[in-house]
């Protein structure tokens, strides 16, 4: 059996772990088109702040691929995929066979419909090493940063690029920073934690016009720049599925075993649309936990074993400037506001299950609530108030302790 | 597989695992004088109300949750065993948000921390089990 993987990042070396689960011999060949070894796409952020390093942030030790017996063509772009004949083309033009091939072609930044984008004087996105490296290498204290994009990626970008003392402005059309991890109240405090350490946001407001070194808004003020950031969400790359005839523009879609419409091709991590099971909702979910997880099962599969991945849910865990976020879930149905002095705290829930919840400031034991949300265990199993109140085991009954912790 | 099960009958409720762990994670060589004046930061912790208590610590899953979401690659199993590497870990708490026993800790360093059965350590047996009076947290050698 002879594997092809596209993309060396979450979801493709979960697509390695998981064939090697199965066959530990069968030849597997990964191809992608940046020049490292794996590396952990979040720590861009903690690169540009100087708090790791390349040899650090590897998202797998040295030897992986050698441990793995995986054949790594780094620095190479498949072109196109001819499905009759199990083949990639690469961009050189030469082409490589598969019996199983994995897209785990991740995603790409979305360019917004911003007139005169292409004319400012330092453009820059914020997803890769190579934009991390760039984006050092050139900014300075007395830069001024326009930041396109307040959701997680352009406030991490924020969060990295102060430590240099740049001046930094963050804008977005929508209304509040982190819209899709966070409520009105949430986004709040961490907005005005970020302000407290000197960064400035515009809001609700959208950029009219791009100019060498000025954004001007829709209402006529302008904010000028020396290096532009955007950060105005991702797409899933997947151009080659398309180009074999299927509708997968918003997202490739798989069934409960990896697989996509087209035989031996299978797909996994940000390039893949899948349901949200807090939500019942089809979307991308563009995390890395659930990018590995698919990548896994999809693995599992290619090799003949037999894994879907059943509890994909939209969640984050991030620090920003010092201050713990995490969510997880929808925000839907009944709010419990739990929070204490210097914290916040909802929890959202519906039909007698916990559908979601936020945490800032005192996150510990977040996993606690996470597990009711997949599990979709009915809260009247358990001693809700005290669940409430602090994520913890001792509101689940004994014998439901006994099964977790082991023991009599 | 090895793992600590906990007896929650047995238990007194007495936090001196905590402790124990808290120490032989210090480096010290004396108890007292690690442990003196400091708040302590154990890699398990006590569960408490009314009569109940139990310890929860890590289980070293065989499908650990936390390994697999972990954004770094700071988590690994060595020998079954569920091992961060602190140096390499910047705390984004993605293992936090998904184990689900609560059983991952935070540390003053930033980076987390988590039961590891002393094997960094002390090799042999974990503290809080050789240090629990009444038999009520117990290291399984199953398979
Ligand atoms: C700054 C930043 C912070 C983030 N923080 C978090 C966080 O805190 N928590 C979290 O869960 N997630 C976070 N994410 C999101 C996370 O990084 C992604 O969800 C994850 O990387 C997705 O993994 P993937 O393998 O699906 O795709 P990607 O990581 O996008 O990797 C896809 C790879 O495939 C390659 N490729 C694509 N097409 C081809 C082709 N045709 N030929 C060859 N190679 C190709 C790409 O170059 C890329 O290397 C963050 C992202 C960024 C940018």
């Amino acid at each position: 059996m002879k594997y092809v993987i596209v993309g060396n990042s979450a979801a493709g070396i979960g697509g390695v772990e998981g064939i090697r689960s199965v066959d530990r011999s069968g030849e597997i060949v990964m191809f992608t088109d940046e020049p490292y070894h794996t590396y952990s796409r979040p720590l861009i952020s903690y690169y540009l702040q100087g708090k790791t390093d390349i040899e650090k942030m590897s998202y797998r030790p040295e030897g992986f691929y050698c441990d793995n017996n995986v054949r790594l063509e780094r620095g190479v772009k498949v072109a196109a995929i001819d499905a009759e004949n199990r083949r990639v083309v690469l961009d050189s033009g030469a082409s490589e066979s598969y019996d199983k091939l994995l897209l785990a072609t991740g995603s790409r930044a979305a360019t917004p419909p911003i007139d005169g984008l292409e004319n400012a004087a330092l453009l820059f996105h914020f997803l890769t090493l190579d934009d991390a490296k760039a984006l050092k290498s050139i900014v300075a204290p007395n830069s001024r940063v326009l930041i396109v994009g307040a959701g997680l990626i352009g406030l991490k970008c924020a969060e990295g690029l102060s430590a240099t003392g740049c001046s930094i402005t963050v804008t977005d059309i929508a209304g509040r920073v982190l819209s899709a991890a966070l409520d009105e109240g949430g986004a709040s405090m961490v907005q005005r934690h970020m302000e407290q350490q000197g960064i400035r946001f515009r809001l609700n407001d959208r950029i009219a016009k791009i100019t060498k070194n000025r954004a001007t808004f829709a209402g006529g003020q302008h904010v000028d720049f020396d290096i532009l950031v955007v950060a105005a969400g991702v797409l899933p790359n997947t151009e080659l599925m398309c180009a074999l005839g299927c509708d997968a523009q918003r997202g490739i879609r798989v069934d409960s075993l990896s697989q996509t419409e087209v035989p031996g091709i299978y797909a996994a991590g940000d390039c893949v649309r899948c349901c949200d099971i807090s939500s019942g909702q089809e979307k991308i979910m563009a995390i890395l936990p659930n990018a590995y997880l698919q990548g896994e099962a999809a693995g599992v599969n290619m090799a003949g074993g037999n894994k879907s991945f059943e509890t994909p849910i939209p969640m984050n865990a991030v620090t920003l400037m010092g201050l713990r976020v995490i969510s997880a879930g929808t925000f839907a149905g009944e709010e419990h506001n739990a929070g204490d002095e210097g914290a916040y705290k909802k929890l959202f829930v519906e039909d007698n299950l916990l559908k979601g919840y936020i945490l800032i400031g005192h996150v510990e034991r977040a996993g606690i609530y996470t597990s009711l949300i997949t599990g979709k265990i009915p809260l009247d199993t358990i001693d809700f108030d005290l669940m409430k109140a602090q994520p913890q085991l001792m509101a689940f009954s004994r014998s439901g302790r006994q099964k977790m912790l082991g023991g009599q | 597989m090895k793992r600590i099960t906990v007896n929650e009958k047995w238990c007194l409720g007495c936090h001196l695992c905590e402790y124990y762990c808290a120490f032989a994670n210090s480096g010290g060589e004396d108890m007292a004088k690690a442990l003196k004046g400091i708040t302590i930061q154990p890699r398990l912790r006590i569960e408490q109300a009314g009569c109940i208590s139990f310890a929860v610590a890590c289980r070293h899953c065989d499908t650990p949750l936390c390994v697999k979401s972990c954004i770094t690659g700071s988590l690994s199993v060595r020998d079954g065993v569920v091992c961060v590497d602190r140096e390499k870990c910047v705390g984004c708490y993605t293992c936090v948000m998904v184990c689900p026993y609560g059983a991952v800790m935070p540390s003053e360093s930033g980076a987390i921390q988590k039961c590891e059965l002393c094997t960094q350590r002390s090799p042999g047996i974990p503290a809080c089990v050789s240090g629990c009076p009444n038999g009520a947290i117990v290291l399984e050698n199953g398979g």
